[in-house]
């Protein structure tokens, strides 16, 4: 630590001069930046709207109490297809990720050189897209309905999947790898007995975690058409029907939340 | 009985998952009554489906060549938007989510306090990102105002929760030091738990950022701003070529971030 003399006593810094005068350049440049980016949405925001934004979240809330309950019955089997969408997603994403975790993982991979940036780039691609914009792409290329949805939930699933899969490949223990080697096992053994075993545990946990988020996100891909009960919360509000819509929102609270429940009782029971 | 028969017997064979046969083959049959239901109730229109593989052809050409220059206009300004709109939301939502952490940390606020603070975080982390653009679009108007909005409610239940669950994690022997030096509740606060939790906020920070992007690129096309509404209308117009750039710019700056973040996390760490 830095010591400056000042008026004969020594007195202790955190830092010396050019290391407090770099910190402080640092901060001036991130409110710069802050202040601009802020300045770029002030620009571009219409402030009468938000200024009377206390009454239009009055009136919202006056227009979506009560609920209109009767509406439930038509949301039995929107709900059921969304459960699917999530569902028959995840499953497809299972078996599309497992074998891409392999690809990707450094010692199960055939090829560290051309195999695994592929595989890599394979999962960046899925994960760095959100469900709800390969939902939107998928809905223009096969037409609206539940099949887009469960692909655009798969697509989205094999990227998150196949990348904590790998990671958990690659963080195995060598020990029972060599041990099964040494026994003159082939390959397909090895991976079979030494790699399996060791992540099965954590494939069942990533699974079940992204099947709960699959539920999250399967109730909003109607939005763009891609079925589920998401279709029924589009229509509503474009009808400006806010009584059926906060049916809709409970509807989606409580699938959430026991979809939640659910898979924390799953991951408790297996981890 | 022959020794090959014996042999078979006698062989080693893994324990299978589940002990229960009754039950394990009740879950293979409840699986598979489940999955025959799910996948006959998905309506199909293979003409449609047909139709649309041409079309999909076609937008994987587009990913080969992608149209950067006719609707760059619309993209360039998308791709501001989005990036100002996160970094406002990260900061603002970083600004509130300390408080709402320090309320939310069992070992410093008092229990009515904590209470409410827990109760804010899981309403934010209960609803879509998506839904709550809705709602702020509808109150707020349309545009980048109520996207801002948005990531600030997401960010709030996200940082709060983990920064909290950091903080009640922390070696109290430091925060007794600094309480039996006499120190004030803000004094144990700056120098017992700030230096504790530092390199985890910044980590968290940097991480949130990254998803704020994500999400910003998402919300637009509820009408709150960014790049999101210029790629639905590139979907709307059968522009393949220009979603696809959309997408690829998407991919190389999430890209770019994970990467820097994941650098930045790992030398603060």
């Amino acid at each position: 630590m830095p010591v400056s003399v000042r008026s004969g006593t020594k007195v202790w810094q955190r830092r010396d001069r050019n290391t407090q005068l770099a910190v402080w350049f640092g901060w001036l440049v991130a409110t710069a930046l802050v202040v601009l980016s802020w300045e770029v949405i002030s620009e571009r925001t219409m402030w009468m709207f938000v200024e009377d934004a206390h009454i239009q979240a009055a009136d919202l809330l006056g227009r979506m109490v009560p609920p209109r309950w009767s509406y439930m019955d038509r949301l039995w089997q929107p709900l059921w297809d969304t459960l699917n969408i999530a569902t028959l997603g995840t499953l497809i994403a299972i078996v599309l990720g497992v074998p891409l975790a392999f690809l990707a993982a450094r010692n199960t991979t055939p090829s560290v050189l051309f195999v695994r940036p592929l595989a890599l780039l394979v999962i960046v691609a899925s994960r760095s897209i959100n469900s709800l914009i390969w939902a939107l792409l998928l809905v223009s290329i096969i037409g609206p309905g539940v099949l887009a949805g469960v692909i655009a939930i798969a697509l989205r699933s094999v990227g998150f999947i196949g990348k904590l899969l790998y990671e958990a490949l690659e963080e195995i223990d060598e020990g029972a790898v060599e041990a099964i080697e040494s026994t003159g096992a082939s390959r397909p053994q090895v991976i079979g007995y030494a790699m399996v075993p060791q992540v099965a545990p954590a494939f069942a946990g990533i699974s079940v975690f992204r099947w709960d988020i699959n539920i999250r996100e399967s109730t909003v891909l109607g939005l763009v058409g891609a079925g589920g009960i998401g279709l029924q919360l589009e229509a509503s509000i474009s009808q400006l029907a806010w009584r059926e819509a906060s049916v809709i929102f409970l509807v989606i609270l409580v699938t959430v939340l026991a979809s939640e429940w659910l898979s924390a009782r799953i991951r408790h029971a297996i981890i | 009985m022959t020794t090959a028969a014996i042999d078979r017997a006698r062989r080693w064979r893994p324990p299978p998952l589940i002990a229960n046969p009754v039950l394990r083959w009740a879950l293979l049959l409840g699986a598979v009554v489940y999955l025959a239901l799910a996948v006959s109730g998905i309506p199909v229109n293979w003409e449609r489906v047909s139709e649309g593989l041409e079309r999909g052809g076609r937008f994987l050409a587009g990913f080969l060549y992608p149209d950067f220059s006719s609707r760059f206009g619309e993209i360039f300004e998308g791709f501001v938007e989005s990036l100002v709109m996160t970094v406002v939301a990260t900061v603002l939502g970083l600004l509130v989510s300390i408080p709402v952490a320090l309320g939310a940390a069992r070992n410093l606020a008092p229990l009515p306090v904590y209470y409410f603070c827990r109760g804010l975080i899981a309403l934010s982390r209960t609803f879509q990102e998506i839904i709550v653009a809705i709602l702020f679009v509808a109150m707020f108007g349309f545009g980048p105002f109520a996207g801002v909005l948005t990531l600030v409610f997401g960010t709030v239940g996200f940082l709060s929760k983990l920064l909290a669950e950091d903080i009640e994690d922390i070696d109290r022997s430091q925060v007794e030091a600094i309480r039996a030096t006499g120190g004030s509740w803000f004094q144990l606060l700056n120098y017992g738990v700030q230096p504790q939790v530092m390199p985890r906020l910044i980590g968290l920070s940097l991480y949130r950022l990254d998803i704020n992007f994500r999400e910003s690129a998402v919300i637009g096309i509820v009408g709150a701003g960014g790049i999101g509404a210029t790629l639905n209308t590139a979907f709307d117009r059968y522009e393949y070529d220009v979603a696809a750039a959309i997408l690829l710019v998407i991919i190389v700056i999430v890209m770019i971030a994970e990467y820097s973040s994941s650098a930045i996390r790992r030398w603060v760490q």
